[in-house]
């Protein structure tokens, strides 16, 4: 009989190719910058196409953060996620109508207001419409994923329908506040005031959602319930409730991204959050289902790569974002941040 | 005999083999039943979205598969036959070469597709599916050099299908016989054939396989199904069959364009048709695409007189609105979900 092999566990440093796999994913942003500094020929339009690029990202990452979040914590798909959307550019926009004496006056911090009061406007119609839609169309399809697609399309049909019945089937034009027209000059480039806007309420939005999922205890409970959720239930967190905050809290970004993907594009219909499904999909899978990282560095992947390959080859555009989707899921099939599921 | 033709699943319900009956018949005499273009053209696409429907039911229903790219198989079948005949002028050749063409991208582009996505995530495929093909409409419709752009196009097919020919100097019973009842034959047995074709594929082994995996994917690997492989292959059938479907509808129209064939309204159009008909069984698909393409010609004119006649009542003219058919479809549509999973034909066969 030969004795048992010892039991000494070695703790053996990561190697440089260990710690490089797992900070590939934050590199590929600056590195897809660089490559597009690089096939644009002048300075100034690469700026110009950046900075825009990171805009369209981060108001992407706006609507598909709650999605990736939705999925994560219940499995839940919601392919009515783009009604949210167009319901809440309808709102925003509407109330930007009703509030003129602020979007007409001379003063940015007017403006400003109006712009928050019209974001608020739109979170709470969205956030009360998510309610409604997690009660009435999800709740009852739970765990069965053929019929969450179908039931969650339909809601899609139904919710765009009544946004023309709502507001009339025509499209609506319109043109941002005072303060946020026109573009700085930087090195020669030109960049859009209401860009730099966008960066920044994402930017905001970004670290706000990651302090509070990684330092307050309703984070906490959302992240485990992420990774295992029997185990949290079974501590004694009513998950369901967590879960109806999250869509809600994600059906309102969702209206928060409307209104300002409507305010970039100063058009708003009622099929444009279906439009948009298509690239928040991509930035979801991309991502890894679940993960916010992911679903950031993905969103700016693919507006970046949207915005260069629209100036290089504007019939390419689209098809270059699916390329980049066949790319990254060829060297990590679960997403660039897959999140670990115990189970 | 009729048992060998429907490979054995029979209608099982009185009321349902009446129905089908009644489509059957209405559509194989169609020309001399309903006399006129406009009733002959909705025969023709009740023909087409028959096939089309059952296609997507081999995905949707059997394998349990849900995709948003049917539209773009279906499309590259029309867009087959239209680049053919466009290219190698009014023959029967460019029709064949045309269809087998666009079948074969079809397979090629669904076996990508399925390998690519089926492998890693069921759910994947439907996000995947909905991002490829609305990026192939897209490309569709920009590259305007090739496929005509936005405005589709309008080609030729052989003197024979158009209504200049004549095949009899008497009309026979109130229908001239021109080319173009030749043509809606040709699209009446060719979806006939693909119809009871994918009949005969979801009563093979191969359908309970497809069945068992719907029903318990890691039961059926336990017992030695490959998964992945029967799922790749389930998309690809359906893919061709699609494609199919597509080259019969451009060879009636005699026109392309991405609204008529590649929009994601009509995705929508075919998953109304497979739910409400009743998802898991071939004649769901063949109701379904009647009942719809019915309601969607007819419906609206009943709902314009319903808007006219509610006038009055403050909100009901615009939910009434013809324009706004496809708020009840929807609306239905989640119902049927819900309570009647089964759909119509699950209703009549009493499950």
């Amino acid at each position: 009989m030969t004795a048992a092999p010892g039991h000494n566990p070695t703790f053996a440093a990561r190697g440089p190719a260990e710690r490089l796999a797992e900070a590939a994913p934050f590199l590929l942003v600056p590195l897809l910058a660089a490559a597009g500094w690089l096939a644009i020929p002048q300075g100034s339009s690469w700026l110009t196409l950046t900075v825009s690029g990171l805009a369209m990202g981060m108001m992407i990452f706006i609507m598909a953060s709650g999605l990736t979040l939705i999925f994560g914590l219940m499995d839940v798909i919601n392919f009515g996620h783009g009604a949210f959307v167009s319901v809440g550019a309808f709102v925003g926009v509407g109330a930007l109508a009703a509030l003129d004496g602020l979007t007409g006056a001379p003063s940015p911090a007017l403006n400003a207001l109006a712009l928050a009061l019209a974001a608020a406007a739109a979170m709470l119609a969205t956030g009360a419409l998510g309610w409604a839609f997690e009660r009435a169309i999800v709740r009852p399809v739970y765990g069965a994923h053929l019929k969450q697609i179908l039931v969650t399309m339909g809601g899609l049909i139904v919710i765009e329908q009544l946004i023309l019945v709502i507001w009339g089937p025509s499209e609506i034009f319109f043109s941002r506040p005072e303060a946020f027209k026109g573009a700085l000059t930087f090195a020669g480039a030109a960049i859009e005031k209401y860009r730099l806007v966008a960066v920044g309420v994402g930017l905001a939005l970004f670290l706000a959602m990651r302090t509070a999922l990684r330092a307050t205890r309703i984070g906490l409970i959302v992240r485990a319930g992420v990774e295992n959720r029997e185990m949290v239930e079974a501590l004694g967190y009513r998950l369901r409730v967590v879960f109806v905050g999250v869509f809600v809290a994600g059906s309102a970004l969702a209206g928060l991204g409307g209104v300002m993907w409507g305010l970039y594009e100063e058009v708003i219909t009622a099929h444009m959050g279906g439009a948009l499904m298509v690239l928040v999909f991509i930035v979801v899978i991309i991502g890894g289902l679940g993960s916010v990282e992911g679903c950031f560095l993905g969103a700016l992947l693919v507006g970046l790569m949207q915005n260069y390959v629209a100036f290089l080859e504007p019939k390419l555009a689209l098809i270059s974002n699916i390329g980049l989707m066949v790319a990254i899921l060829m060297w990590r099939p679960q997403g660039m941040i897959p999140v670990v599921k115990a189970k | 005999m009729l048992k060998r033709i429907l490979s054995g699943d029979m209608p099982q319900s009185r009321a349902l083999g009446l129905i089908l009956l009644a489509i059957l018949i209405g559509l194989a005499f169609a020309p001399f039943l309903f006399p006129g273009t406009r009733s002959l053209d909705t025969a023709a696409r009740i023909c087409v979205f028959v096939a089309l429907a059952a296609s997507y039911d081999l995905l949707l229903g059997y394998a349990g598969i849900v995709s948003f790219a049917h539209t773009m198989f279906f499309g590259l079948g029309a867009y087959g036959v239209a680049l053919a005949s466009d290219g190698m002028g009014r023959s029967f050749g460019a029709l064949a070469a045309g269809s087998l063409a666009g079948a074969l991208a079809a397979a090629a582009l669904a076996l990508l597709v399925g390998l690519f996505s089926l492998r890693v995530r069921a759910i994947f495929f439907a996000m995947i599916t909905l991002a490829v093909a609305s990026a192939v409409a897209v490309l569709f419709s920009q590259l305007s050099g090739i496929t005509g752009g936005e405005d589709g196009l309008n080609y030729r097919i052989p003197r024979a299908l158009t209504a200049a020919a004549r095949y009899a100097e008497e009309p026979f019973l109130g229908m001239r016989l021109t080319g173009k009842v030749l043509n809606y034959y040709l699209v009446f047995f060719g979806a006939l054939i693909l119809f009871l074709a994918l009949l005969r594929v979801v009563n093979s082994p191969f359908g309970r396989v497809l069945q068992a995996i719907r029903e318990n994917e890691f039961r059926a690997e336990a017992i030695g199904c490959r998964v992945v492989w029967h799922r790749t292959a389930a998309t690809v059938i359906s893919a061709v069959s699609a494609a199919l479907a597509g080259s019969l509808y451009a060879i009636w129209l005699r026109y392309v364009g991405p609204d008529t064939v590649l929009s994601f309204e009509i995705m929508v159009d075919i998953l109304l048709m497979v739910v409400i008909g009743g998802m898991g069984t071939m004649y769901g698909a063949a109701v379904g695409a009647a009942l719809f393409v019915l309601a969607q010609n007819y419906l609206q004119a009943l709902m314009g007189a319903a808007a006219e006649a509610a006038a009055g009542v403050p909100g009901l003219p615009l939910i009434l609105d013809p324009d706004r058919w496809l708020l009840w479809l929807g609306a239905l549509f989640i119902l049927s979900v819900y309570f009647f999973p089964t759909g119509v034909v699950g209703r009549l066969r009493g499950r």
